[in-house]
């Protein structure tokens, strides 16, 4: 965990497994940690692991079987090669449009920054 | 429901106030970080809660018994260790183990085993072999083992180093995932409670400056940096809790009830060890508490 990261513990613990699931570190049927055992190793409050597990079982990513445990339900593949140039197309314009209103590198990164942050914290309350 | 209330509580040592008119609720089922300089009434208020001394003022109820006069009822209810535990040093933790089974009407000693076994601790060593860290584990495995529904812990981990304190949360937030326990911790260490408590109070001079959920109490605490003439126009502030000025700019440490939408101002997240700094700030005597943060950054 990252105090300085200014998300939640339960906004980086989801942001980890799902980092974990694009990766393919973890694959589908695999048996995820008991909220005990993550709490006890992370030394972090067992609700936060539980909050964690059920966003990504809402998300269809995990599936909980009462009395065996909580399982990999499906991965997450990254874009497409396609999808990605297109993203990367738009985002040049989107930092010229930036540019173009007199804001420099730090000020968009500051920007960026700060508009991830609320965005994933909006999607954690809408979900 | 609360578990623990403390209402115009009150206690005095010669002609000072160690604290005073204290109103203070610990929700069941959480785990609470108590948080202050020293001095500040962190242990006055464990020692009050727990029955150790007795109030000059007000109340302290717990389960809705009084930790004193209900003491029959009230102290298999709870579970309490300290900094320097105070475990019987020529005794093996086997025999602590025993002495606690005689000693106590509800025990789990199958489980204080287990979890001793999983710490690496055996059973035949003397308390006096094991270094710091074991002897506050061994003392929260006792704590535990009789099964409390409260758990009330004054800087158990005051002299541990940082790798003793992570093993020492990790067996509290394990235990947390297994036994129904409302947990009340008081430190000085602000970093190692952001992702184990869930709750937090800040307490200073005898009184509480901050209460409430933890991940509401970070969120909604930001840094803003903009113009000075403009702080009382900014909107959403519920409240400012620091401020920084130089002639044009000033740096604020608020806590917002809705968005910044201000774009002359800049906001940025604060951690948790900001957010108590900026609180214990607005009262004059911060001198100790600060030493100990500077002295913890530098290790």
């Amino acid at each position: 965990m990252d105090p300085t990261s200014g998300l939640t513990p339960y906004l980086q613990l989801v942001q980890q497994i799902t980092h974990a699931l694009r990766l393919s570190q973890l694959k589908v049927g695999d048996r995820l940690p008991t909220v005990r055992d993550v709490a006890a190793q992370l030394a972090i409050n067992p609700n936060t692991v539980l909050k964690a597990y059920r966003h990504l079982e809402m998300q269809g990513l995990l599936v909980s079987r009462p009395g065996t445990g909580v399982f990999v339900a499906k991965e997450l593949r990254g874009p497409s090669a396609q999808d990605q140039a297109a993203l990367r197309r738009a985002l040049v314009r989107w930092l010229t449009h930036a540019k173009d209103a007199g804001l420099d590198l730090e000020s968009v990164q500051a920007l960026f920054a700060d508009t991830i942050r609320q965005y994933t914290i909006d999607e954690a309350v809408a979900s | 429901m609360n578990v623990l209330e403390a209402r115009e509580l009150g206690k005095r040592y010669g002609r000072k106030w160690a604290l005073k008119d204290l109103a203070l609720d610990v929700p069941g089922g959480r785990i609470v970080a108590l948080v202050g300089p020293n001095g500040a009434g962190k242990t006055t208020f464990l020692q009050l809660a727990m029955g150790f001394a007795k109030p000059d003022a007000g109340t302290v109820v717990a389960f809705g018994l009084s930790p004193r006069r209900d003491a029959a009822a009230f102290l298999p209810k709870v579970g309490y260790a300290a900094q320097e535990p105070p475990l019987f040093r020529r005794f093996s933790v086997g025999e602590l183990l025993k002495m606690g089974s005689q000693l106590n009407r509800r025990w789990d000693g199958l489980m204080a085993v287990r979890r001793l076994r999983r710490l690496g601790i055996g059973l035949d060593l003397s308390v006096a072999s094991l270094s710091g860290g074991m002897r506050a584990q061994v003392a929260l495995v006792l704590a535990l083992a009789k099964m409390p529904d409260l758990l009330l812990l004054d800087e158990p981990m005051a002299s541990l180093d940082p790798l003793a304190r992570h093993e020492f949360m990790g067996l509290l937030m394990a235990a947390s995932a297994e036994q129904d326990l409302t947990v009340v911790l008081s430190s000085h260490i602000i970093g190692d409670l952001r992702a184990t408590c869930d709750y937090l109070v800040v307490l200073t001079r005898g009184s509480t400056q901050l209460a409430g959920d933890m991940d509401e109490i970070v969120g909604t605490h930001q840094r803003l940096v903009g113009p000075v003439d403009s702080i009382n126009a900014i909107g959403y502030v519920q409240e400012i809790v620091q401020v920084e000025r130089s002639d044009r700019q000033a740096s604020l440490l608020v806590r917002m009830r809705g968005p910044l939408l201000d774009p002359r101002w800049e906001s940025y997240p604060v951690d948790l060890d900001q957010i108590v700094l900026a609180y214990l700030s607005r009262n004059a005597n911060i001198s100790s508490f600060e030493t100990d943060l500077a002295a913890e950054a530098a290790s």
